[in-house]
């Protein structure tokens, strides 16, 4: 018997994926749910294993691009031979390619697609071009352009290919950028008590959650106690209405091999700050594999990113459509700071919070980082939900 | 018997078969219905009849009128009639035997008798009840008689007994200049006939491009039939000799004999007995079955497709439309772009049009340009002898896209696939004119006129 192959949905928007990696030869011997082949959607990376034990046989190869649903090899569960054996004597290439291309017959889009063409179609498709292939109003005189083109020799440089992950990130950037009235507010933050509470409690909370408490909770906690106070900031826009969320659900931005991604940690409001740790840790070690999914990163209201970790003193962040603002946390740096009429030396961390002022005001903006400084500096403040 | 199909079509007319030949590759368990023989009226009493007595005459015309400029002389050449008839009978009776040979290849039932939805999965044929889980209305139409003048398919005839008629008379009348009109008054006209057309509307060929109508109707009456435009026909006297037609042409008041009367305004479709009304579909009080873009009427798994539908009743629409219906039904994603849909008449010469005439072009809103080049400085057409008629391109002056490709000439029929695919594909006048022709053929005229659009051609 042969079992198909096929490439499963990645979810609602992904219809392609490009190989990225074969992980198992065609022509080797595999188990049951062993790794197989890793493709890579403009979204996430996914592994795709082994749906039966026997002989795989691949037809793609490394960066080609295939569609949900299509098959990409098969499992010849009948032969027998010793696992990981040498790979078969017959070069690969004179094996007969396995239709790859062949569809299973798919359910219609919608019932409403029409079938016909009439010529009032015709007439509007003449009349009324898609926008990629309208003129564009030209500018007056075109600014000659520096960036060289994309076929053209650059000495002293190599080149790889950007990956799907890249240029999504790439565009999504550009689309926050310019399609939002973004800009940033800045405050410092006295480390003190949250560094004293997690030298205190670190082995008993350790204990009980078997994960170490970080800093990220007590952020996040401090963020939705802010985001309670000004729902606005926990909203985005659509057309000409604003939507709120009326859930808490963070975004945190993680540095990963393959590039920037941002999980989501939902229901912060009703987690406990040891639930929130597990979650961040659970995150931590999907990042470190490369297992995070579409669904890990689906939704979100809000995203804090820390890019303290790797030193960074201040930064303004860009925001995470369609989310109207994103905290950045830094290093805490033991800093000359004047309490009670006194210099002191205390450790001290800088925020920005980067925001559309489309929908927040300076003043919600401001408010709202000084609300989370007062509940970081006095996390106790957070017990009794100021 | 009780027996449920997958997909069961009723009518077996080039929409009918052609779907249920598609159904069954598809792997539906398919059965055609047809209560005549198989192929509707495109095999039996419509293109194939037509064509072959189309082709019999014109070889005979040809002998007396054409091969003496080619220095070849005949003397006394003649016809018979009955032979013309029976091979024309021959063709269509190959073709019957032809569907019926597909059917069982393909594993389609073919269940003889008429056809009646008894409800929205039971159609009953001669008392016996057929479940299908989908239903194909391909009943196809039949022609529109005028109250005053009762069809026998004798002398009072329709498409069917012309195609029939036991010798050809001295004086045939044709009412309507349509397509099927010029294409039997042809035929009776090259076989000596005398051919009076009375056509109600101030043009032949309705449909067609005004340049490419004026320039047929000057050929078809340098072979000899007469057009009579902007006439109407009020009444009629039927003698034991003869038929007198009365006619009122604006203010004039004519009356014309003929021995046979071909009545060719027009057809309507086919929907009698059917039983639209036992499932709950409308029937449309003169127009054609509503269907959606999927072609389902009311009754969401009942299709109609071919005559009864909207849109021109041609046989290879229906075929599409057929194809269409039978994979939107296995689930797979078919097109139809209705622009791209060829119309041919097979007289001598042929017109064959694809797209807009100029006229429906601006009245689409376009600012048209467009390109014509005559067959008389074609050097193919020279050669042959075939030098009447012209190419005409009609394109949008914005965009250069093609929107009509219309041509009156030999092959016509043949060269215009071009144009269809022009259409179909949205090409630029530009492109089908830098687009290579071979030389010397017809279709140069097409690049021709193509060029002419830009105002360059070369042999001009």
């Amino acid at each position: 018997m042969t079992i198909e192959i096929k490439v499963p949905s990645a979810g609602e928007s992904v219809s392609e994926a490009t190989v990225s990696r074969i992980i198992k030869e065609s022509g080797s011997f595999v188990k049951t749910d062993e790794e197989i082949v890793e493709l890579e959607t403009d979204k996430v990376n996914q592994v795709i294993y082994s749906p039966g034990e026997g002989k795989l046989n691949l037809t793609v190869k490394v960066e080609d691009v295939v569609t949900i649903g299509q098959v990409i090899g098969h499992i010849d569960t009948e032969a027998k031979g010793e696992p990981e054996a040498a790979p078969s004597p017959t070069p690969q290439k004179e094996k007969k390619p396995q239709e790859p291309k062949a569809l299973p017959p798919m359910e219609p889009k919608t019932e409403k697609e029409s079938a016909r063409s009439m010529p009032e179609d015709f007439v509007k498709a003449v009349q009324e071009p898609p926008k990629a292939e309208a003129p564009k109003p030209a500018p007056e005189a075109p600014p000659p352009s520096l960036a060289p083109k994309a076929t053209e020799e650059i000495p002293h440089t190599t080149r790889r290919r950007m990956t799907g992950l890249r240029k999504t990130i790439a565009a999504k950037l550009v689309e926050a950028k310019n399609q939002t009235a973004m800009l940033t507010t800045f405050n410092e933050v006295d480390m003190t008590q949250i560094m004293e509470i997690r030298k205190r409690e670190q082995e008993a909370f350790m204990k009980r959650n078997g994960v170490k408490l970080g800093f990220m909770s007590f952020f996040i906690k401090a963020a939705v106690a802010a985001l309670k106070e000004f729902p606005d900031i926990n909203s985005f826009i659509v057309g000409d209405e604003i939507v709120t969320f009326q859930s808490y659900d963070v975004c945190i931005a993680v540095s990963t091999e393959k590039g920037l991604m941002v999980p989501v940690i939902k229901g912060c409001d009703e987690k406990s700050f040891g639930q929130i740790e597990q979650d961040i840790g659970e995150f931590a070690k999907k990042a470190r594999e490369g297992r995070i999914t579409i669904d890990d990163m689906r939704g979100g209201s809000f995203t804090i990113t820390n890019g303290g970790v790797f030193g960074s003193m201040l930064s303004t962040p860009i925001l995470n459509p369609p989310q109207s603002a994103i905290l950045g946390m830094h290093t805490i740096v033991k800093r000359p700071v004047v309490v009670q009429d006194q210099v002191v030396i205390r450790p001290i961390m800088y925020l920005a919070l980067s925001y559309d002022h489309r929908i927040v005001d300076g003043r919600e903006a401001i408010q709202f980082l000084v609300h989370m400084k007062g509940n970081l500096e006095e996390p106790t403040r957070m017990l009794i939900d100021l | 018997m009780t027996d449920t199909f997958d997909v069961l079509v009723i009518g077996s007319g080039p929409g009918g078969y052609v779907a249920a030949i598609r159904a069954a590759q598809l792997g539906l368990k398919t059965a055609c219905v047809e209560k005549g023989p198989l192929g509707g009226t495109c095999l039996n009493v419509g293109c194939i009849p037509s064509k072959a007595l189309l082709h019999s005459s014109e070889l005979y015309y040809t002998l007396n009128h054409h091969l003496s400029d080619h220095g070849i002389h005949v003397e006394k050449a003649a016809f018979d009639f009955d032979q013309m008839m029976s091979r024309k009978r021959g063709i269509v009776t190959d073709f019957n035997q032809g569907i019926g040979f597909l059917f069982k290849k393909n594993k389609v039932a073919h269940i003889k008798g008429t056809g009646v939805l008894k409800d929205p999965q039971t159609v009953e044929v001669e008392g016996t009840s057929y479940k299908a889980k989908n239903i194909i209305l391909a009943t196809g139409s039949k022609p529109i008689e005028l109250p005053f003048l009762p069809v026998d398919e004798k002398r009072v005839v329709t498409s069917t007994g012309a195609l029939s008629l036991q010798q050809v008379p001295k004086r045939l009348l044709v009412i309507g200049a349509g397509v099927i009109g010029v294409e039997l008054g042809s035929v009776y006209n090259r076989l000596g006939s005398k051919v009076t057309f009375i056509e109600f509307l101030p043009k032949i060929c309705p449909t067609m491009d005004e340049a490419i109508s004026k320039n047929f109707q000057k050929i078809l009456e340098s072979q000899g039939l007469t057009f009579h435009l902007s006439s109407k026909v009020i009444s009629s006297d039927i003698g034991a000799e003869m038929i007198t037609l009365n006619v009122e042409k604006g203010e004039e008041k004519l009356s014309f004999e003929g021995d046979v009367v071909l009545c060719s305004i027009g057809r309507k479709p086919y929907l009698e007995g059917l039983g639209l009304e036992n499932v709950g579909i409308q029937k449309p009080e003169k127009g054609f079955v509503p269907i959606n873009g999927r072609f389902q009427t009311s009754i969401p798994n009942i299709y109609a497709i071919g005559d009864i539908v909207d849109g021109p009743m041609l046989a290879h629409k229906a075929s599409e439309e057929g194809v269409a219906v039978a994979e939107i039904i296995a689930g797979l994603h078919p097109h139809i772009e209705y622009m791209a849909i060829p119309n041919v008449v097979y007289t001598d010469p042929e017109v064959a049009a694809v797209g807009f005439t100029e006229a429906e072009a601006k009245s689409h809103g376009f600012e048209v340009k467009t390109g014509t080049f005559p067959f008389k400085t074609n050097s193919r057409a020279k050669c042959t002898g075939q030098v009447e008629g012209m190419v005409k391109i009609v394109s949008d002056a914005k965009t250069d896209t093609i929107l009509g490709v219309h041509i009156v000439g030999a092959h016509a029929s043949e060269i215009i696939a071009e144009g269809v695919l022009a259409i179909e594909k949205k090409v630029k006048a530009l492109e089908l004119a830098n687009t290579s022709h071979a030389h010397p053929t017809l279709s140069e005229a097409v690049k021709e006129a193509a060029l002419d659009v830009h105002g360059r051609p070369i042999h001009r």
